[in-house]
């Protein structure tokens, strides 16, 4: 049990192309960290030099307390689990289990006691004489993680392990790598594309792009308060919409013009956040569950309306997406289903300012 | 539209069965032309040995007044077998080819293995220039070889030992055998060193405990292929060795029973029969692992 340390942390391939730049992160002691991002965002590259499967090109990680850059992977008392599982083909389930305390060394009863232990926690004891050829790609999973249970190591490293699964697996999968967690409490530092398991499994989520940390923070507050417009874009699904518009004061109130026939004011608490950059044309930003059909009796304050064309509708079952077009920008709300929508008919919708964000263009970062 | 419906299945019917029908007699082309080509082919490959069984058989006299289709043994006997196996000359050609091939087999193995893991598993510099160059070597013949390498063996005083048989062999055989491996072992994921070097393993541990047992197929291929070569050398002790009680089989079968012009022609045969038979019941065995190294980094899975 251990936490982690990662400062000015840089990698540098040859050529000069940097895929981290500088990063600083610290992870505590028990804690389940996500690095999420898109492919190229460097969350692999920092994992792997956690790991000590890459050199670190510039600044210095550390666990435990303890500087690792110039330690090898075996020394690191890490465990890692990879997004193709990486078992021995050759060997049982439970010599897949056993081969790290083997070569440590440990005492035979040592490995049967803590091969069985990990069997039990994962429910894969009735596998364990099986070839990791006979195991389904779920059972298989398990057998990785199961390698690092039993190595009760200071950190877990997860490197996109559920990307080999089918959805329903998946989502199971997720459950269980979270029971785990739960169960042993080692730090763990877990890498992934998908932000739907970032935000369901992370305590913190660590939102990168293009080698630089973008946010870090809790699920809730990535959604709620992100920073950046890429981490507004990522966190969400379906992503939030980005309109163009101005901030034009008039008469101590601040409105959105969208265009000439949308105008949207700003709730009251925040015009005192936003007066510096009246006048500017920026980005509104709001997710599309807060763009929602227009209900009788909601007198919510801070709510907004106006009329669109849906173009698209998509009956999701829990809820309905609409999507239309403004200005070139696709557009996407969200519906009860219970409500009838048709695609070309002009509808009335909601849109909940408390939710909104603005976004600077020049800077991408939220207002 | 109900007719026009029901008319269109009839319609497009015929087309499609006379597609199947010609998709079946392609397939049935197909056939025929691959039994027809393997045919000829086993024919071709399998008369020369079929003739030597047919004249180890012969007694010398019906070998030197053949009397219609040579083809046919008319007074079968096993006379040129005992001859050899009862030989101690021969018997002594025998052990030298075991001998010089089981050696050269292990000093092959342990070179390739080494030099095909660090090829392709440790980025160093000058490593790709060397695996290219290691294939390179393997296009040298050793029939131009010879000339060198016995400057060589003869400066060593190895001319007329096997040693020096086991010394050359190596050239024939590590090479190829180097190139198997590489290509075998690239085709072990990189994910599984990484978990090996995680879970606390030395290149040394990684290579006996990981990639020696999943590149199993692969070393038996480059090991078939090393025993092969150099159980069926030839050029090299032809050179090298000139004293019967140092000659592996391939040269003592030819130099012992060919007694200027006198060719000891059932003994000749015979002694070439025995001496292909182990390949043949090495590959009988081990034919499907060869097939499995050989392709292996040809596609990958």
């Amino acid at each position: 049990m251990a936490q982690v340390s990662i400062r000015k942390v840089v990698k540098e391939y040859e050529g000069g192309v940097q895929a981290v730049k500088g990063i600083n992160l610290e992870i505590d002691d028990h804690e389940f960290v996500v690095l999420v991002g898109p492919s190229g965002c460097g969350k692999s590259t920092t994992l792997r030099m956690i790991a000590g499967l890459e050199e670190i090109s510039g600044g210095e990680i550390a666990i435990g307390g303890g500087v690792v850059n110039d330690i090898p992977p075996r020394d690191r008392d890490i465990a890692m689990v990879f997004q193709n599982y990486a078992l021995y083909p050759h060997m049982s389930v439970y010599d897949n289990m056993a081969f790290g305390l083997m070569l440590r060394k440990f005492p035979k009863e040592e490995i049967r006691r803590r091969v069985e232990n990990a069997a039990q926690i994962l429910d894969i004891k009735v596998l364990l004489d099986r070839k990791p050829k006979a195991l389904s790609g779920g059972q298989r999973q398990r057998v990785a993680m199961g390698r690092a249970i039993v190595r009760d190591p200071k950190v877990f490293l997860f490197d996109e392990p559920l990307s080999n699964l089918d959805a329903k697996l998946r989502v199971q999968m997720r459950t269980e790598i979270k029971k785990v967690h739960q169960t042993v409490k080692t730090t763990t530092v877990y890498v992934t594309h998908d932000q739907v398991e970032a935000m369901t499994l992370a305590d913190r989520v660590v939102v990168m792009n293009h080698g630089v940390i973008e946010q870090v923070g809790p699920p809730q507050e990535l959604y709620h308060h992100p920073q950046t417009k890429f981490v507004a874009g990522f966190i969400g699904s379906p992503a939030m919409n980005f309109i163009p518009t101005r901030l034009v004061e008039t008469s101590g109130a601040l409105n959105l013009e969208l265009s000439s026939d949308i105008v949207l004011p700003i709730p009251e608490d925040r015009i005192g956040r936003y007066k510096a950059h009246a006048g500017r044309e920026l980005l509104f930003g709001i997710r599309p569950e807060h763009m929602t059909e227009v209900r009788p009796n909601d007198h919510r304050p801070g709510l907004a309306s106006f009329h669109a064309t849906p173009e698209v509708v998509e009956p999701m079952g829990a809820e309905t997406l609409l999507h239309f077009w403004k200005d070139g920008h696709e557009i996407c709300a969200k519906f009860d289903p219970g409500v009838a929508v048709e695609p070309g008919v002009r509808t009335p919708m909601a849109i909940d300012m408390n939710r909104m964000h603005l976004i600077d263009p020049k800077t991408d970062r939220v207002l | 539209m109900m007719s026009a419906s029901a008319a269109s299945p009839s319609a497009v019917l015929p087309g499609v069965a006379r597609k199947v029908g010609s998709l079946r007699k392609e397939r049935r082309w197909a056939l025929i032309t691959a039994y027809v080509s393997l045919v000829v082919a086993a024919i071709v490959m399998l008369a020369p040995p079929f003739y030597m069984l047919i004249t180890s058989l012969k007694t010398s006299a019906e070998i030197s007044n053949p009397v219609g289709t040579p083809w046919i043994v008319r007074n079968p006997t096993l006379e040129n077998y005992w001859a050899l196996i009862s030989d101690p000359m021969f018997r002594g050609f025998f052990f030298n080819s075991i001998k010089i091939t089981a050696a050269v087999v292990c000093v092959t193995m342990v070179i390739s293995v080494l030099a095909a893991f660090s090829l392709a598993r440790m980025k160093f510099f000058g490593s790709g220039l060397l695996a290219t160059g290691v294939f390179l070597t393997y296009l040298v013949p050793d029939t131009l070889l010879f000339i060198p390498l016995y400057q060589i063996v003869g400066g060593l005083g190895l001319l007329n030992s096997i040693w020096g048989l086991v010394l050359v062999y190596p050239t024939l055989t590590v090479p190829f055998c180097t190139w198997i491996m590489i290509g075998y072992f690239a085709s072990i994921p990189k994910e599984l060193d990484e978990a090996a070097l995680i879970d606390g393993a030395n290149w040394m541990q990684m290579l006996t405990k990981i990639f020696i047992p999943v590149a199993l197929p692969g070393i038996i291929a480059a090991t078939i292929f090393a025993f092969t070569v150099s159980w069926a050398a030839f050029v090299y002790p032809t050179a090298f060795i000139t004293r019967p009680d140092e000659m592996p089989l391939t040269i003592g079968v030819v130099s012992q029973l060919i007694r200027g012009d006198t060719f000891a022609w059932g003994q000749l045969m015979a002694g070439a029969l025995l001496a292909a038979l182990p390949p043949v019941i090495v590959y009988a065995f081990l034919m499907d692992y060869y097939i499995a190294g050989l392709t292996a980094g040809a596609t990958k899975g």
